[in-house]
């Protein structure tokens, strides 16, 4: 009976934001009908919770209870708010482009830098334009999963990229979401897609504008790899800290293709990114990497789904989680291996390390083998830091707290040392470094 | 004044007292052996003088340098120049030697207000000792102890012997596992440390490390006491009548 109630009180809140988004969202005709679907898809599964089984670690009706209004459109103010923590945001030499709450800000973003045969779109300019219909049905298209198909219905705006066919990209390029409103959500949703034989690096970031608080993040990125090319994927949220961030990825691979998948989330409250990676080409390679530092009484989760749906692919997956405080680390690694997908190479391995006698860690691998001739195996451990190494470090002189950062570095390097682009790894290493400097 | 005074010292872990009021004097420039059968405690004591956590000192007490080490922390211990080489030198994959040593050096010069260790002025220092100790550079480039031999790890030991530069060093079993080439290498480090300002405690079951690191003072230890000191022919006698003769004495 108190299920019901939740549920209905959930769905309702719901209603009113869909109803109250009206005019704001981008789209007529079929787009609308495809948000409507959408929002009636979710609103009959509701918010996602303990029993459905993708969900189980992360009950987002007892994390979060309600989703928030919708997030104004930045105003001046914001967008000068937004400048500064994109400037600290940024990578070296990548080319920015800046989502602010949710809206494309071609103010903040280096549209003019972007290198020949990269196009970029704002995803409310394909939307509006009834031209690109067949692009903005891919982009909204939805799975089974809830909160894809809420961010479907209310996907303000993102980014449409596309890379031609051959094309090497030399600078990476950066997606920043910004948030500079509290107490509202944004949902955002962006389609990367890269031509046969194009090589390219995109970061994506998670801030907050200094002083912006408990905002909620629906994020959706559809991404397709053409064949034979490859991308380097990096995500890293560094969201305010009582934040709450859901992604997800919706990825294919094509023939022969490379993917380099990393996820970092260091800050917010809830976290979750979902990856749903399709090994589609025969041939197709998968590196699939993270890590999630975890303190304070944050949850953070990855999921991550590899369906090898053709013969002779790869798929490697390292994921590390350190959790400090009354924290919570969920992985959940799923492997699929469709019937016919022979000579599929699959291994996946998560680690947590737990800092203190509050932390948790849930780790839950699955495989699903429905082909006979196939290598997987999957590895998960679970432990504290080992004391003989502290002693021992202390005994050379480094202080407790320095010793045990060495640890933790050597613990997170593994991952790591997999991104391939210098500077995007120094990044995630700075931020790594930052966290573990709080602990002092 | 000593170097290093333990006086009537009572410890152990939990309920099992395994050191039972021991006394022990080293003076600075001294090396001191100390001998013993198994479980008479050596290790015991080189882990409570280092500080390793998870002993528990019922009485007694150690001044080192005049001052209170039971109130210190490890590191606040190596920081005054305490060093223990391991017995068993634990591998630490994913923190390079290079990198490790470079962490030590700078926490123990950081706690003793020094500056830090220019990084051309290091890199010369760690190669010079590096080359003497026959360590290949290669090596200080991988995780700490990672994959490396029993002499190995143990000339790693004195490498960061050397360069912490402490002025107590406690080498426990530094013989056991090596063959009689690295036990030279090894004991010719150890020598080349000798100095008037620094004292050595070298625990060890077979006197033949003895002739190689030649001490000034050699100690019998069972049943958590020392039961007898005396000079260099200590271990002579030792050898010959083996360690028996001291199990019953009070």
């Amino acid at each position: 009976m108190k299920q019901i109630v939740a549920k209905a009180a959930a769905g309702r809140a719901m209603g009113n934001l869909f109803a109250a988004a009206h005019g704001r969202l981008p789209g007529s005709g079929p787009v609308a009908h495809i948000r409507a679907r959408a929002f009636e898809a979710y609103e009959r599964a509701g918010l996602p919770h303990r029993r459905i089984e993708a969900w189980k670690y992360t009950d987002l009706r007892a994390l979060i209870g309600e989703v928030l209004p919708l997030a104004p459109r930045p105003d001046a103010a914001a967008l000068v708010r937004a400048a500064r923590s994109v400037k600290q945001a940024a990578a070296d030499q990548a080319v920015k482009l800046v989502l602010v709450d949710g809206i494309f800000a071609p103010e903040l973003s280096d549209v003019g830098r972007l290198e020949n045969g990269v196009d970029v779109r704002s995803l409310r300019e394909v939307l509006e334009n009834s031209a690109d219909s067949a692009i903005a049905a891919l982009v909204l298209s939805t799975t089974t999963d809830a909160v894809i198909s809420l961010n479907a219905a209310m996907a303000t705006d993102g980014l449409v990229i596309s890379i031609a066919e051959g094309r090497a990209v030399k600078r990476p390029i950066q997606i920043v979401h910004v948030a500079t409103g509290s107490l509202v959500s944004t949902f955002t949703r962006s389609y990367l897609q890269l031509g046969q034989g194009a090589h390219a690096a995109v970061l994506e970031s998670f801030v907050s504008a200094e002083g912006t608080s408990a905002y909620q993040t629906n994020d959706a990125t559809i991404v397709l790899v053409g064949d034979e090319a490859s991308l380097s994927h990096i995500r890293l949220a560094a969201d305010a800290a009582d934040a709450v961030n859901i992604s997800s990825g919706i990825i294919a691979v094509g023939a022969g293709a490379r993917l380099d998948l990393f996820s970092m989330t260091c800050s917010g409250s809830i976290s979750r990114y979902q990856g749903f990676v399709t090994l589609a080409g025969e041939g197709s390679e998968l590196s699939a990497n993270g890590v999630n530092l975890i303190r304070h009484k944050q949850h953070v989760d990855t999921t991550i789904v590899v369906d090898h749906a053709v013969p002779h692919c790869t798929s490697r997956e390292k994921f590390r989680a350190v959790v400090d405080d009354c924290g919570r680390s969920v992985f959940q690694g799923r492997i699929v291996v469709r019937p016919g997908a022979q000579k599929t190479d699959a291994t996946l391995t998560t680690r947590a390390l737990l800092l203190s006698d509050e932390a948790e860690a849930d780790n839950k691998p699955e495989l699903e083998i429905f082909a006979e001739d196939v290598t997987c195996r999957h590895g998960s451990t679970l432990g504290a830091l080992d004391g003989a190494l502290v002693f021992y470090m202390r005994a050379r002189g480094l202080s407790e707290k320095d010793a045990q950062a060495l640890l933790i570095k050597a613990f997170l390097g593994e991952p790591i040392e997999e991104i391939a682009t210098e500077n995007l790894r120094d990044l995630v290493s700075a931020q790594a470094e930052h966290w573990l400097l709080a602990r002092r | 004044m000593a170097l290093l005074e333990v006086r009537d010292l009572h410890a152990g872990i939990e309920d099992c007292e395994i050191l039972r009021g021991l006394d022990l004097t080293v003076n600075a420039g001294e090396v001191h052996a100390i001998m013993g059968p198994n479980g008479s405690g050596k290790s015991t004591l080189s882990h409570i003088i280092s500080g390793k956590p998870g002993y528990r000192v019922s009485t007694g007490r150690i001044l080192f340098k005049d001052e209170d080490l039971l109130a210190m922390e490890a590191d606040e211990r190596a920081a005054k120049g305490v060093f223990l080489a391991f017995q068993y030198p634990v591998e630490i994959p994913g923190v390079t030697t290079m990198n490790f040593l470079r962490a030590a050096l700078n926490a123990q010069r950081g706690a003793r207000a020094q500056k830090e260790f220019s990084t051309p002025d290091f890199l010369k220092r760690v190669r010079e000792v590096a080359k003497s100790l026959n360590i290949p550079e290669g090596v200080l480039k991988r995780g700490l102890n990672v994959g490396f031999s029993g002499g190995e790890k143990k000339r790693n030991e004195i490498l960061q012997m050397a360069l912490l530069e402490p002025s107590l060093c406690i080498l426990d079993e530094i013989d056991s596992g090596l063959d009689i080439d690295a036990l030279r290498i090894v004991a010719d480090g150890i020598n080349a440390l000798r100095s008037p300002e620094r004292a050595m405690i070298v625990i060890t079951h077979y006197r033949r490390l003895l002739d190689y690191i030649e001490p000034d003072v050699v100690h019998v230890m069972s049943k958590g006491q020392v039961r007898k000191s005396g000079g260099k022919e200590l271990a002579l006698e030792l050898e010959a009548c083996g360690y028996a003769q001291f199990e019953g004495a009070a």
